[in-house]
């Protein structure tokens, strides 16, 4: 299992658009991928969950990822998180 | 013929046929299957979901070509929805462990994740769930084989009748021709689809109510974004008129354009001072070209709005420093943030959220002087600022004294600070309050020894003389500048100013109407100050009038017992 603590660096945070970016790139991998929020836990595959994160600019996020290609997966979520999700 | 009055939500005026996009119905009724039916209930589902993949794909591509790239990732999104694990596993195996129709299992499924939208304080992301249900209400009308009416299929220029605007819908109206105006049964004055009618400026009227049960498809409309109604079935008397208003308002515009560089003066000569109203986004050069007074009102609360973290002493000095700098000569009033109430924030200060009745909570100086570190950053950031220019400190929503004097107290304490550190600031900076209470309104003589000037904010003034949120519209329509109790406050608070030889601005929407205006110079106010976008509208109106003629009306006016008695009179004019 690997966990990682990610900020939100977009102005507007995990709106439509990004959360379709990490739903995508979640679901190019086996593992099990979770993002959470001051407790609040979602599935990164489930764009419908990542919106009901209502994560703004400057929040910090954990993404926990369990199974064989756990570590692409982390890396690959944090690279995008930290582009800013390119916005 | 039937009129409905809303709330204008981007003035011009329309007529033509009206182009209803029918909610899907919001019953969805419960089937119960025999389990053999259950494998071909599934392969439906499943059908209905590459339809609707089908359909995304071909809006993609056509946004793509007309909007770009990142309009196109909206869609994306949408697409993304449609393969989110929680539709296409979970509402298959919905239908097979509790043997019902796939709508039902669908809709139980959305409707389980917009509950979870319910908790979302933050507005900007509650309103996201309006894009599952654009995504939903694709399937659902795939799986009933209902043909969707999309903007798209548009063959004459109408105007869009709907219960929302949905996202999706916003993007296909921006890249149609053939969308006149819009209306819609909800939204207010602030909510997302009346910016975005001023954005692409079409006229709109939202906060209708029911407007789209009343209007079938293809019926005749006309539609003022000005005073917010919508006649439906106008008799042709109606629509000759209107052809004739929506004609002065096309010359009007460019007649308009012709007065920038006119003096604001009345017949009489008597010159006006016209001031506008700016927000730190708005474009400082166009600020410029319209050769004003001053800034009576520098709104500064969006600075701190759509963000998690507090705007810095720096980044806040860059935008003042902007804005005074560019007319140095002429008076800028910037207000100390007026957080609160609709304008919501989520910097992550307690107490704000939730509020039952914000608009009398946690606001303006309240919150500040709860605070008082987040308002001295902001006085640094304007004090450093103002070193040669015209800047004036203004505070809002003051009910009280104590108030004006512990807030005096933290800009002496920011004023120390910076003379500590050999910063230099402009000592002798004017300050003066918003009279937007009516305590303050009542106690302004007193409050007058503290004070450099007055301006009046008439939006939330208005509502608390009258009890009437002007947001909520159930009651906007009580919501009355003309009503004579706000009369006879406004002369109240420009006598007892002027008693102390003290000035006051009115930087509230009744500046800008016209009859709003002529009661305000009636009563003596000292200035005016108006949105931008209206400043050659009031600047048209002043200079037909007459000075002397209306300063004669206020005996009159403050005698008239009912608004329509104040209203006839300046229509008399």
């Amino acid at each position: 299992m690997i966990k990682k603590e990610i900020k939100i660096i977009n102005k507007q945070g995990i709106h439509a658009r990004p959360a379709g970016l990490i739903s995508r790139t979640a679901s190019q991998f086996e593992s099990e991928i979770k993002i959470i929020k001051e407790g609040y836990e979602v599935n990164a595959k489930s764009i419908m969950g990542l919106l009901t994160l209502a994560a703004a600019y400057g929040t910090s996020v954990t993404v926990i990822a369990c199974g064989k290609d756990e570590k692409e997966a982390a890396e690959a979520l944090e690279k995008i998180f930290a582009a800013g999700f390119d916005e | 013929m039937i009129i409905k009055k809303g709330i204008g939500a981007n003035i011009g005026i329309a007529i033509g046929k009206a182009y209803l996009i029918k909610e899907d119905s919001v019953l969805i009724e419960r089937t119960e299957l025999p389990k053999d039916k259950i494998k071909g209930e599934i392969k439906r589902f499943k059908e209905a979901i590459v339809k609707t993949k089908e359909e995304l794909n071909v809006i993609r591509e056509q946004i793509l070509n007309s909007l770009g790239k990142n309009h196109a990732k909206l869609i994306d999104a949408h697409h993304m929805i449609l393969m989110d694990p929680l539709i296409t596993k979970e509402v298959p195996e919905h239908i097979s462990s509790f043997c019902v129709n796939a709508e039902f299992a669908l809709s139980e499924k959305i409707s389980f994740t917009l509950k979870k939208f319910e908790n979302i304080e933050d507005p900007f992301f509650a309103e996201r769930k309006n894009e599952i249900m654009d995504v939903a209400k694709r399937i659902m009308s795939n799986l009933s084989n209902e043909k969707k009416m999309e903007i798209k299929d548009l063959k004459e220029p109408s105007i869009i009748v709907a219960h929302n605007i949905y996202p999706s819908d916003t993007l296909q109206i921006r890249k149609s021709d053939k969308v006149m105006a819009f209306c819609m049964d909800v939204g207010s004055k602030s909510s997302h689809t009346a910016i975005f009618a001023q954005s692409i400026g079409i006229p709109a009227v939202v906060g209708l109510g029911d407007i789209s049960r009343i209007v079938k498809q293809g019926d005749l409309l006309i539609i003022n974004g000005e005073d917010g109604t919508v006649t439906i079935d106008p008799l042709p008397e109606m629509v000759e008129a209107a052809k004739v208003k929506m004609n002065e308002l096309k010359k009007k515009e460019s007649y308009l354009l012709k007065m920038k560089n006119l003096p604001t003066a009345t017949r009489d000569s008597k010159k006006i001072n016209l001031m506008v109203n700016l927000d730190p986004q708005d474009d400082i050069q166009d600020f410029k070209s319209h050769n004003t007074d001053g800034v009576g009102l520098f709104r500064t609360e969006f600075l701190y709005m759509n963000r998690t973290s507090i705007p810095n002493e720096e980044e806040q000095y860059e935008v003042y420093k902007k804005v005074l700098s560019c007319e140095a000569k002429l008076p800028i009033t910037i207000r100390t943030a007026d957080i609160g109430a609709d304008k919501a924030s989520n910097i992550g200060i307690k107490g704000i959220k939730n509020e039952e009745n914000p608009f009398m909570g946690f606001r303006g100086i309240r919150l500040f002087l709860k605070y008082p570190d987040l308002m001295k950053t902001q006085l640094k950031a304007i004090l450093r600022a103002s070193p040669s220019t015209q800047a004036q400190i203004m505070l809002p929503m003051i009910t009280s004294i104590e108030e004006i004097v512990t807030a005096k107290k933290i800009i002496s304490e920011a004023k120390n600070e910076l003379a500590e550190k050999g910063i230099p600031f402009k000592e002798d900076i004017p300050v003066g309050i918003m009279v937007e209470v009516p305590a303050a309104a009542l106690m302004l003589d007193q409050f007058l020894n503290e004070i450099d000037f007055v301006s009046i904010g008439t939006n939330d003034l208005v509502q608390y003389i009258l009890a009437v949120d002007r947001v909520n519209q159930y009651v906007s329509e009580l919501y009355d500048p003309y009503h004579p109790s706000v009369i006879r406050v406004l002369n109240l608070i420009i006598q007892t100013a002027h008693k102390k030889g003290k000035k006051v601005s009115v930087c509230g929407e009744m500046a800008s109407d016209t009859y709003g205006c002529a009661a305000l110079i009636s009563l003596g106010a000292d200035s005016l100050s108006v949105p931008l976008k209206m400043h050659l509208k009031v600047k048209e109106f002043i200079r037909n009038t007459n000075y002397e003629k209306l300063v004669g009306l206020r005996q009159r006016l403050l005698n008239m017992q009912a608004s329509q008695e104040i209203l006839d009179i300046f229509k008399g004019i």
